[in-house]
């Protein structure tokens, strides 16, 4: 059961079952507890991570199904969107707790790559699957737009 | 199984910290110091554990062991290091209120420290800190004034070791951005140099302390970005959850679906079977009340989260259901309402409401419901223990972690000393942190097992096995006179109270909970009361977010609305109407307890003049009174609750088929002297969502005594897309002392709301939640226009 990962750049060799969620294999077995656990049914986006550069929720992503991909976590993601990303997200402190915020990032800079220049109903629907207890999305918004700023 | 990334033996940094050949101004051994851990074993401090508030020691007396607040002792909070490094301790837990920048700017404002050399090292759970339950809105506004002089007495302390090396008076050093200068030569000393010398001056005496004047405030009341955000979108810093310690095993619980319920028959074959699991631990079903006890069950031990969660699922289990299994969430609710309706106890009375209410030009009356509801932080409960020898160290997201460390002894049979309870930052905690039920489960398993243990909770049973925020019946009634004026106003309230958690048979609302928006009242009417019913708790009951104000303000604040409308009324002229001249209100005359949320009625008066303030001043951010087309309508609700006021105005758009929007939001609050305003507008909208989305959408209910719901989206949430297009946030400037932030602007979010869709719609929402579960529609609607 050896899975080839490639996570943020680095190649792995993980003796992991293969239909152990991704999500699992970072925070319990590579200690990436970047990502987190929000629900494990893909209904909240805490576990929000990049494959080939889409975002992925990794609570229900089986390793075995991501061998050889490229995966991207909180810790890793680099770039200028993602620059541009944490930037504004500390510009005016997006993040409360801060628990879902990989996952928003993870998000937003997903959004960001594949739209510069997102409106509101974009944003809303890109990142809408991503919940946040602390109700910080009026930021979110805010901070997704001056980030697509920047990067023009 | 192989770790091929490199990790340091205990994730639990906060920030890189190089304890080098530093001076600290305690004692921290070397291991503490690279774990990033508060507090020195070895430093024993005498605090009295009298009940109450200890008398006031001589102000001129040495030392600051006694200033209003408690103990502020430098060597509790500050370290400073030779390089300069100022590592300051935060006693209250890091949720997301940003306690971590608000602390260290009181500190390091009073001390002319360098912001930027400022590190944070989270305390761990000890009485030496003084309180550190991180709820009731309070770490700032208790803790103001003392880690002012905490930083004034350091402060203090270092000009005094300048002053000894030149051999000049203290007079005339001053501490300067982290040096201390001599003002008439111009010599300087940066704060690392001094920092053994300060140590040896003793601490000055509380009357001898300058604190510095509000003008020359740097940080405090300035908008200082988080401490810890920059961490946060790197996806750094340790959760509770995120705790790895070595040759650490996971565990998940399967717990009866019933409180008070348990495990009859327990078949692990096909757990044990499955990869990954290592054992399974019965843990003992409680016997009431519940208290923080760990409700039992059977927990699975495994090499990883996602194993445990697997043997968890292949558990198979015969429940004994216990004693709850008759509570059915609709039963429940009728049997609320019918005691809502009956006459109650009399709590609070002005006048005579019954004869006012017989000789009214016209009456109205009203019943309202809320359910039970869950705090659902998104980090769930977590902790993760190890024991060595008689010893045990927990790592817990948790709001009160000397609660933690009783309870964990209390559980365990040793003494509080053996516990030590590390903090770690809290992926929300809205209340559900408060209780340690969870350090308790991941203490008693690492004993059990022999190695730490992690105890993760899933979604699931933060759903199911919550302290879940009371189910709520209230019923009014209220009197007019020819011109429309209230002459009577009946408040009756009825819920399982808090207490129920504590001591099983308690039933009746206490004064505790009635403080919180209904025995606190402040309408002018002249004839006013309050009644309670009994409620038998069936699940724990618990605080969430601004408690019992939620569902008193949806009710008092919806009511209001009805009157004005009954009356011919603008909603908001008449609220102010209803709250009439400013004065200062006060419940004990009229027969109430009221303790004023711990702190003094003269500091802090229900003072209706700043709680028309906010109604003028959120009326003045949101236009009130302009002309609004079909379908939108403006909603007004304002509340005061932890000493602070807070003013709510909600537009809601409604379109034809009854889909509602949320054009804007706007919300005035006046919380007295404030650290951070950046931070408190985040609170405003945070905390005024957190009602929108439990108004919303939020329902609890158990079926047989079991909850019903499981996860999102049956456990629905207000996503990004269903907020407000727009949120605006006045802070009132003052000067009076600080009020609570984090959960007063909850309470008026509901009501603002509600009174919203009345105005767009003239449907009039009484039972919360606005959706049923799947709904997205208000249904037919008739759309007003203004």
């Amino acid at each position: 059961m050896s899975t080839k990962l490639i996570v943020n750049g680095r190649p792995l060799n993980l003796n992991v079952p293969d239909d152990m969620p991704l999500l699992w294999v970072l925070r319990d077995r590579l200690q990436m507890t970047g990502t987190k656990y929000g629900c494990g049914v893909s209904q909240c986006g805490a576990c929000t991570v990049h494959v080939n550069g889409e975002a992925r929720r990794a609570c229900v992503t089986p390793v075995g199904r991501v061998a050889g991909a490229e995966i991207t976590t909180i810790e890793g993601v680099d770039g200028p969107v993602a620059d541009a990303v944490r930037t504004s997200w500390q510009a005016i402190d997006v993040p409360q707790c801060g628990y879902c915020q990989s996952g928003q990032i993870m998000s937003a800079v997903a959004l960001l790559n594949s739209n510069p220049d997102p409106d509101d109903a974009l944003i809303d629907k890109a990142m809408g699957g991503n919940l946040c207890r602390c109700a910080t999305y009026i930021r979110i918004r805010r901070a997704i737009k001056e980030a697509a700023r920047s990067l023009t | 199984m192989t770790v091929p990334i490199e990790t340091g033996p205990l994730s639990w940094h906060n920030r890189p910290t190089d304890p080098g050949d530093s001076l600290l101004l305690r004692p921290v051994n070397r291991r503490q110091v690279l774990a990033g851990l508060g507090g020195a074993a070895t430093f024993v401090f005498a605090l009295s554990l009298a009940a109450g508030r200890p008398a006031r020691a001589d102000a001129t007396a040495g030392g600051l062991k006694d200033v209003p607040g408690g103990d502020a002792t430098p060597e509790l909070f500050i370290a400073l290091e030779a390089d300069g490094t100022l590592k300051l301790t935060c006693h209250r837990s890091e949720m997301g209120q940003q306690v971590w920048t608000a602390l260290a700017q009181v500190i390091a404002d009073e001390m002319e420290a360098d912001w930027d050399r400022v590190e944070i090292v989270q305390a761990i759970g000890h009485p030496r800190y003084g309180d550190q339950n991180t709820d009731g809105s309070r770490s700032v506004r208790r803790n103001l004034t003392r880690l002012r002089y905490a930083g004034a007495g350091m402060r203090q302390m270092l000009e005094g070791a300048a002053a000894s090396r030149w051999n000049v008076p203290a007079a005339e050093c001053r501490a300067e951005r982290h040096a201390v200068v001599h003002m008439p030569s111009g010599r300087r000393a940066p704060f690392g140099d001094l920092a053994a010398a300060a140590v040896a001056q003793g601490v000055p005496a509380e009357a001898d302390i300058r604190l510095k004047a509000r003008s020359e405030w740097r940080y405090i009341g300035k908008p200082v970005p988080s401490l810890t955000v920059p961490m946060i979108v790197r996806g750094e810093g340790t959760f509770g959850i995120d705790v790895q310690l070595p040759d650490m095993v996971h565990a998940v619980i399967a717990r009866p679906p019933q409180v008070f319920g348990s495990a009859k028959r327990v078949d692990d074959t096909a757990a044990l079977a499955v990869p990954g699991v290592l054992r399974t631990v019965r843990l003992n079903s409680p016997e009431p009340p519940a208290a923080f006890k760990p409700l039992g069950g059977v927990a699975v031990i495994a090499e990883d989260t996602w194993s445990a969660i697997r043997g968890r699922d292949a558990l198979d289990i015969d429940w004994d259901p216990g004693p709850n299994a008759d509570y059915d969430s609709d039963t429940y609710r009728q049997a609320l309402l019918d005691t809502a309706r009956a006459p109650g106890t009399v709590r609070r009375n002005r006048g005579d409401v019954t004869k006012a209410l017989g000789s009214a030009a016209k009456r109205i009356a009203a019943d309202y419901y809320a359910p039970l509801l869950s705090q659902s932080p998104m980090e769930p409960p977590a902790a993760a223990a190890r024991w060595e020898d008689d010893r045990v160290e927990v790592w817990a997201c948790t709001q009160t972690p000397q609660a933690a460390r009783s309870t964990v002894a209390a559980a365990c049979g040793v003494d509080p000393d053996k516990v030590t309870i590390h903090v770690t930052w809290l992926g929300g905690g809205f209340g559900r942190k408060s209780k340690p039920d969870f350090v308790v489960e991941a203490a008693l398993l690492a004993r059990e097992v022999g190695r730490p243990v992690k105890v993760t909770w899933t979604r699931e049973d933060d759903l199911r096995h919550g302290y879940f925020h009371a189910v709520s019946a209230q019923h009014m009634e209220g009197a007019l006179d020819e011109q429309g004026r209230c002459t009577a106003f009946l408040h009756r309230t009825v819920f399982p109270p808090i207490p129920s958690t504590f001591d099983a048979s308690a039933t009746d609302p206490s004064w505790g909970e009635l403080r919180l928006g209904a025995s606190d009242n402040p309408f002018v009417v002249p004839n006013l009361r309050l009644e309670t019913g009994a409620a038998p708790a069936k699940v724990r009951i618990g605080w969430l977010r601004s408690v019992a104000n939620v569902y008193h303000a949806f009710a008092i604040q919806s009511f209001a609305a009805e009157l004005a409308h009954a009356a011919g009324r603008d909603q908001k002229d008449y609220l102010l109407e209803l709250i009439g001249p400013p004065r200062f209100v006060d419940p004990v005359k009229e027969g109430a307890e009221y303790d004023n949320y711990g702190d003094s009625i003269k500091d802090y008066p229900i003072d209706t003049g700043r709680l028309a303030g906010v109604v003028e001043a959120v009326a003045d951010m949101a236009g009130w009174g302009r002309p609004l087309s079909a379908g939108h309508g403006l909603g007004i609700a304002v509340h005061r609750s932890f000493l602070s006021y807070v003013a709510t105005v909600v537009e809601v758009h409604v379109d034809a088929d009854g889909r509602l929007t949320l054009p804007g939001v706007w919300a005035a609050i006046d919380a007295g002297t404030v650290v951070n305003p950046r931070h408190v507008e985040a609170q405003v909208e945070g905390g005024t969502l957190y009602g929108l989305s439990n108004a919303l959408y939020g329902s609890i209910t158990a079926r047989a005594g079991a909850i019903e719901q499981a996860n999102f989206p049956a456990w629905r949430l207000m996503t990004i897309g269903e907020s407000p297009g727009s949120f605006d946030v006045r802070i009132m400037e003052s000067d009076a002392p600080p009020g609570g932030v984090g959960e007063p602007p909850t309470p008026p979010a509901a009501p603002a709301l509600t009174n919203a869709i009345f105005a767009a719609t003239g449907k009039r929402i009484r039972d919360l939640p606005v959706f049923g579960p799947g709904e997205n529609t208000l249904g037919s609607v008739e759309r007003v226009s203004s």
